[in-house]
């Protein structure tokens, strides 16, 4: 009987598809990736079974279970004309360099007076202060959240482009937690009709809806 | 085409010798590069966040001094209060009025709210029906559900909230709402009375 020979193979086989592919996710991973902002303070929202997606251009105001309240709204160019319009209000004199630094921060919750100490802080520094902090003041004598968001509003406004579709128009949102007292929510809500703002979006988590 | 000239190569041989250039191997061992390139991919797609969240939307009315309050028929008012406890009654705020506790169980303020909102429920419960049917435009359907909502016949819903509630408890009523299709519902504030029947009633401590 013939011997029967095995065709012996390579061990090692291509690779370059699989890279290729490999390189291709990461590329893809890479550019579309948003890092999370991180936030001052860990906000456990209620659920609802509403499926609707935050807009993007929103700005959101945070109530911790606490009853502090944060501000957060996006843009480099918006953020620091709201900050010269504050700091002119409130006459805080904010520097070049601490605007600069306002406008990469994050959603952020002190008095206007306190923000010119905190800018210029470190990271750990910051999570200490954002500890003891109180929120943005926003009971009627002292109310700093309504002027954050009437300067907010004016210099998403001013900055805009006048040809903007509707639907892409500054939206507001309030992310609170669940155990936060209705009262402060009812308080920002308040601030906002002053401000004659009439539509929110509510921040929820996703939850079972039991009709479907 | 790119072959490399060999023309020379018999000048080379000579008191030199043959010079040899030294053949490397084609092949480069591309482990490691694979390696970070799937350490990379994994990290991103581990921190990568897809998901957005979620809102609700709300729409309050327009503070107004000359509105006027609106009249109100065939309603029924959420009294929410501390302890997730809820209390309710219908139509409207009189003297001999007596508050009912209930829960945000399902067979608490839902059982209730379906009970009594039955008209809208069933008309459009019956109206997805035939929109499936008949391929109805999504438009079309959603304009249709809140004409129904509007209804006289459909039921209103005032939320009242006294200061021990929670915002979570509001929410749950909202989306209770939402669940059993009630479209005239409106967060107002809690009048002396109905707080002194939350007292007695035994919510709020």
């Amino acid at each position: 009987m013939p011997k029967v020979k095995m065709p012996t193979k390579s061990p090692s086989l291509d690779m370059t598809p699989m890279v290729d592919l490999a390189f291709l996710l990461v590329t893809f991973f890479m550019l579309t990736t948003q890092f999370r902002p991180d936030e001052p303070v860990v906000v456990d929202t209620p659920s609802s079974i509403s499926s609707k997606i935050l807009p993007d251009n929103t700005m959101i105001v945070t109530v911790d279970s606490a009853g502090r309240v944060f501000f957060g709204l996006d843009g480099k160019e918006i953020r620091k004309q709201m900050l010269t319009q504050m700091g002119e209000k409130y006459s805080v004199k904010f520097d070049d360099k601490e605007i600069t630094r306002f406008a990469i921060m994050s959603t952020f919750g002190m008095t206007v007076q306190q923000l010119k100490e905190y800018l210029p802080m470190g990271e750990t520094e910051r999570k200490d202060f954002m500890k003891q902090s109180r929120g943005v003041p926003y009971d009627s004598l002292n109310n700093q959240l309504g002027d954050w968001i009437r300067f907010g509003r004016l210099a998403d406004a001013s900055s805009s482009d006048p040809n903007r579709p509707k639907e892409k128009d500054l939206r507001f949102a309030i992310k609170g937690d669940g155990n936060a007292d209705y009262t402060a929510i009812k308080r920002v809500i308040e601030i906002f009709q002053e401000m004659k703002v009439n539509r929110f979006n509510l921040v929820t988590d996703l939850e079972q809806d039991p009709n479907k | 085409m790119s072959e490399v000239q060999q023309s020379d190569s018999g000048s080379s041989k000579g008191k030199h010798g043959k010079i040899r250039a030294k053949k490397n191997s084609t092949h480069i061992d591309m482990t490691p590069m694979v390696d970070l390139a799937f350490l990379l991919l994994t990290f991103f797609m581990l921190t990568t966040t897809f998901g957005k969240p979620k809102t609700m939307e709300i729409n309050m009315p327009v503070k107004d001094p000359i509105n006027k309050p609106q009249e109100v028929n065939n309603a029924i008012t959420m009294l929410l209060t501390g302890d997730d406890k809820a209390f309710w009654y219908y139509g409207e705020l009189k003297p001999e009025t007596k508050l009912t506790p209930t829960n945000f169980s399902s067979d608490g303020i839902r059982k209730l709210l379906l009970d009594y909102n039955k008209f809208a429920v069933e008309q459009i419960k019956d109206l997805r029906a035939q929109a499936l049917k008949n391929n109805m435009a999504d438009t079309t359907l959603k304009r249709l559900e809140v004409d129904i909502k509007g209804n006289k016949r459909s039921l209103m819903v005032l939320v009242k909230t006294d200061d021990k509630a929670k915002y979570k408890n509001v929410i749950d009523m909202l989306d209770e709402l939402n669940i059993c299709m009630v479209g005239k519902y409106a967060l107002v504030d809690l009048g002396q009375q109905e707080y002194d029947l939350i007292k007695v009633a035994g919510g709020g401590l």
